[in-house]
């Protein structure tokens, strides 16, 4: 099961993958899903648990759990039954969630994962089911009280549920960007997990080779990539060390803390409620037929792998290269659309993958909220392509696109970026540099041809130094050599 | 007036006989002059029941004729009505005041009905003797040292006094119909998925059921023509045609096949109900009707099946009642726990409380296989027991309740033998099928009712024969001598 050892020890890693699906009201309720709007705004009668009040499954969670058990190949449920898992908590209106257990709407499927050396592997999916999303309790401003806010409440979510197939962070970072990739390229959820609207889940045991599956842990409250890979390696040191003071792991769920790189423990299987699991009474057992299916086949968005294949053949990216860009809807579409204003995808995916991302990265940014709109990267390429601006320009304009000061041609316009095309003007500056430095032009005439090209950089800079950077590098190195050379 | 059906009101309604707040009025005063006897009525909505009176002449006077227009009715404290408290019997909703209107309160308001009320219940529909209800006993009309049977007991016992001249109720295990028998009243629950259950507050949600009580199967029909229909709020409520009941009432009975199940005719059985019984099914043979003997083997599992199911439903269904939005909330509470702890223990009674530990415990892992399931393989038994007989006959019909009405505290201690009560009704409910309980004659000056259990959608036919047999019949016309 596992790829690699530490230390003599096996890791074994499984997810469990809430995904908060992007209809436009909730699985039982009219209401709106929308966030952001003053607690309880959007607290039906239903979403309040009021007396009387009863559910209505959305049709519309009911497809998109389907269009994901189609993308990874599962057998889907064309009979699922919902449960109540009954617990109390502030936040859960009914005293019971309304969740899926024995017959869940997706059962087992594939997803195949692409390790940085290039190899792939098959995680495993044991089903994903649906179910509503809790309340949220809050705990400040209210005076000793908390507060509860429902406008979350009911919100649909598939939860995915994994094998233990992974081995290591590095493979559940990946698998959990394959399902991130997924779930974006179907639409059926925004993938923004800083708003928790995708949730990771990890379980974590080692175990000796050979041996049977050690104790489980459960971390939780993952909200990047990043984090998650970080602890992930933080929970496995310490089962480890744990492991070789002589200790036992205790089953319990873990909850991380990104900003200190630190996990404590919220709960033991001891404080583990009965759920006390039945079918919900209130809701009939969702019927998916053959022709629904087909349906929904037949109107699938193209997949990351599909995506990647055609950026290979379409925009003859390397595998590399595609495939990153192929992985996340947003940088697909972020790149397709630069590529395609710009006019070369090339260009376009260097951007998007080299100045685009680190700026993005530094800033902790999604490319969704990218300050810099694909149509501009597009005209910022179109630019550097017909030499309005030179590379070392065009850079320059990108930090004050993402500054917000407007698109590429009013900076360059604004800004007098252009580069300079007028060679009787370039000339004049050329044979001005030329008079000015004696000692170097003697210097140069007398060098041989491989050390000329050496030389020649001093009279570079100087030109460029002059003109802001807006010279022609290539024009500016033709005119020097024909008015140097004697 | 008073003693009038509701199917005579309405002719009278529209002959201008009298107003429709002349009705309503008659009826308000006599709750004002008589239900501190009864205790029938937990709210008693006088202001507006006289504005929608007014509206109802307004309506008359412009020729607007609807199924129920200008019709008194009482509803039962179980169904949400908007800006009114809807207890539901119980201290956890005491201060309850529903911001929603139930579907069958707004389907029959929208015919034209006017509410009376809200009738008293045991509490969240547990019990089988209206002695649960936070509010207080019912007391029954025919003796008022009796109860008046439950859950739905204000509302049988408002009609039998004459109170109201129509009623809603829910039936789980018997709420409409044993309390109809036990004040001589005509009650049907109808199939399961008939009529709405969106604002109906939940006991058991696979088995409640709402329908009419009235003093007849003709008035019965007429309120269950507006009750009935599709909701696309109750996701259990079927999208099938509703029948026209009252045109099918008169139907011949000639030829009808009538099922006679030995299994409600115990041998144990009280044999002045088993010749009550017996004499109802001899007037229908003299209609034409032939009785065949048929055998309901499993459901003598009912009452145990029953006392499973519906605890486990409840458990789950009042957990809501929390002390967090809405409802009953303890004083002071220390911290969250203290705050479920005390709002529970001391917004619910004895008997809710019993069933809530008895459904958690059936639901509990490690017992779930052995209570809950096996309670679930029992009740697909019970409806292939059913489905069988249905093959061969068109109703089942034996006596509603093991019993007539017994003295007010006879069972509060003994809730096994109270749930004996409800042994002929629940294999209805367990099936989803519908019932209806019509007054077949008295035992010692108490009434006793006789039960007549149709397949599924088949109201029509059920209130045929419960009409047919009181063309023939006064038992449901008789009024209880202190409230003539």
């Amino acid at each position: 099961m596992s790829s690699s050892l530490f230390n003599g020890w096996e890791v074994v890693i499984g997810l469990e993958v809430h995904v908060q699906l992007a209809t436009r009201s909730k699985i039982f309720s009219g209401a709106s899903t929308a966030t952001g709007d003053e607690p309880n705004r959007h607290a039906s009668l239903i979403d309040l648990g009021m007396p009387g009040t009863l559910p209505v499954v959305n049709k519309e969670a009911i497809r998109n759990a389907v269009r994901f058990g189609l993308a990874i190949n599962a057998e889907i449920g064309r009979r699922s039954v919902f449960e109540r898992k009954n617990y109390f908590y502030p936040d859960l209106p009914k005293g019971y969630q309304t969740t899926q257990l024995a017959e869940p709407i997706v059962g087992a499927g594939e997803v195949v994962i692409r390790l940085e050396d290039g190899t792939e592997k098959s995680v495993r999916i044991h089903h994903a089911h649906l179910e509503e999303d809790a309340g949220k309790s809050l705990h400040e401003g209210f005076h000793g009280h908390t507060g509860i806010d429902l406008n979350r409440a009911g919100t649909p979510l598939i939860e995915i549920v994994s094998e233990p197939d992974m081995g290591n962070a590095e493979e559940a970072v990946a698998f959990a960007r394959q399902l991130h990739a997924i779930v974006t390229s179907l639409g059926i959820c925004d993938g923004d997990m800083s708003q928790g609207n995708m949730r990771f889940d990890v379980n974590i045991s080692v175990r000796r080779p050979g041996e049977p599956l050690g104790t489980r842990t459960e971390t939780k409250n993952l909200n990047s990539f990043r984090f998650m890979e970080k602890a992930i390696k933080l929970e496995v040191e310490r089962q480890i060390d744990v492991l070789e003071d002589g200790g036992k792991i205790v089953q319990e769920t873990r909850l991380y803390n990104g900003d200190t790189n630190t996990a404590r423990s919220m709960r033991t299987k001891e404080d583990a409620n009965d759920y006390r699991y039945f079918p919900c009474p209130d809701l009939l057992p969702v019927l998916v037929s053959e022709e629904d299916i087909d349906a929904l086949r037949a109107e699938m968005p193209e997949l990351p792998d599909a995506r990647k294949a055609r950026f290979m053949d379409a925009y003859q990216l390397s595998d590399y290269d595609a495939a990153l860009l192929a992985a996340s809807i947003a940088t697909a579409r972020y790149f397709e659309t630069a590529a395609d204003h710009g006019g070369d995808a090339k260009l376009a995916a260097n951007w998007v993958m080299g100045d685009l991302a680190a700026k993005l990265n530094a800033e902790d940014l999604d490319i969704a909220h990218c300050p810099v709109p694909a149509e501009h990267l597009g005209q910022l390429i179109q630019r550097i392509k017909d030499g309005t601006i030179s590379s070392k320009i065009a850079k320059q304009v990108f930090e004050a696109c993402w500054a917000g000061d407007g698109s590429p041609d009013q900076i360059i316009e604004s800004q007098g970026l252009k580069q300079m095309s007028d060679s009787g003007e370039l000339e004049k500056i050329i044979d001005r540099i030329i008079a000015d430095s004696p000692a170097q032009v003697e210097d140069y005439r007398g060098a041989d041809e491989a050390k000329r090209k050496k030389k020649i950089g001093f009279f570079v800079g100087q030109v460029m130094k002059a003109t802001q950077g807006k010279a022609n590098p290539q024009q500016v190195n033709q005119l020097l050599q024909e008015k140097l050379t004697p | 007036m008073h003693d009038k059906t509701l199917t005579e009101l309405k002719a009278g309604l529209q002959a201008k006989d009298f107003s429709a707040r002349e009705l309503t009025e008659h009826f308000l005063d006599r709750i004002e002059a008589r239900d501190g006897e009864l205790n029938s009525f937990i709210t008693v909505t006088r202001e507006q029941a006289l504005r929608q009176a007014d509206a109802a002449d307004q309506a008359i006077a412009a020729g607007d004729h609807r199924l129920l227009t200008g019709l008194p009715i009482a509803h039962k404290d179980i169904f949400c009505t908007e800006g009114v408290r809807t207890s539901c019997g119980s201290r956890m909703l005491d201060n309850f005041v529903a911001p929603y209107t139930a579907t069958v309160v707004e389907n029959m308001a929208r015919e034209g009905a006017i509410m009376l009320g809200k009738t008293n219940m045991d509490e969240f529909a547990m019990g089988s003797s209206n002695e649960t209800s936070f509010y207080g006993p019912v007391r029954n009309p025919w003796d008022t040292e009796r109860v008046p049977g439950g859950s739905s007991g204000g509302a049988a016992a408002c009609l039998a006094a004459r109170l109201a001249p129509g009623a809603t109720g829910t039936d789980t295990g018997g709420s409409i119909r044993q309390p109809a028998a036990l004040n001589g009243v005509t009650g049907l629950k109808p199939t399961y998925g008939r009529v709405s259950r969106w604002g109906m507050i939940a006991f058991a949600s696979s088995l409640d059921q709402a329908g009419p009580l009235g003093l007849s199967a003709a008035d019965c029909a007429l309120m269950l023509q507006a009750m009935a229909g599709h909701d696309a709020k109750d996701s259990t409520c079927l999208n099938e045609p509703v029948d026209d009941y009252l045109g099918g009432l008169d139907q011949s009975l000639d030829g009808l096949r009538i099922g006679v199940p030995e299994e409600f005719f115990p041998d144990n059985l009280d044999g002045a109900i088993a010749d009550n019984a017996r004499e109802a099914l001899r007037e229908l043979e003299k209609q034409g009707a032939k009785l065949i003997k048929v055998s309901l083997p499993s459901i003598k599992l009912s009452v145990p099946a029953y006392y499973v199911i519906a605890p486990a439903e409840a458990s789950s269904n009042l957990s809501r009642f929390d002390g967090v939005r809405f409802g009953y909330r303890c004083d002071d509470p220390k911290d969250l726990e203290d705050l479920y702890k005390r709002s529970r223990s001391e917004g619910f009674g004895a008997e809710v409380k019993r069933r809530i530990l008895v459904g958690t415990y059936a639901l509990s892992a490690g017992y779930y296989d052995a209570y809950y399931k096996r309670a679930q393989k029992v009740r697909r038994l019970i409806r292939d027991d059913f489905a069988r007989a249905f093959k061969d006959v068109d109703v089942l019909m034996g006596p509603t309740s093991p019993e007539t009405a017994f003295k007010l505290g006879a069972k509060a201690d003994d809730p096994v033998n109270m749930y004996m009560a409800d042994v002929f009704t629940i294999a209805v409910n367990l099936a989803g099928l519908p019932a209806l309980s019509m007054p077949s004659g008295f035992i010692d000056g108490l009434p006793a009712g006789t039960q007549v259990i149709g397949n599924y959608f088949q109201e029509g036919r059920v209130l045929n024969v419960a009409h047919r047999y009181q063309l023939a019949t006064d038992w449901h016309l008789r009024i209880p001598g202190a409230f003539q």
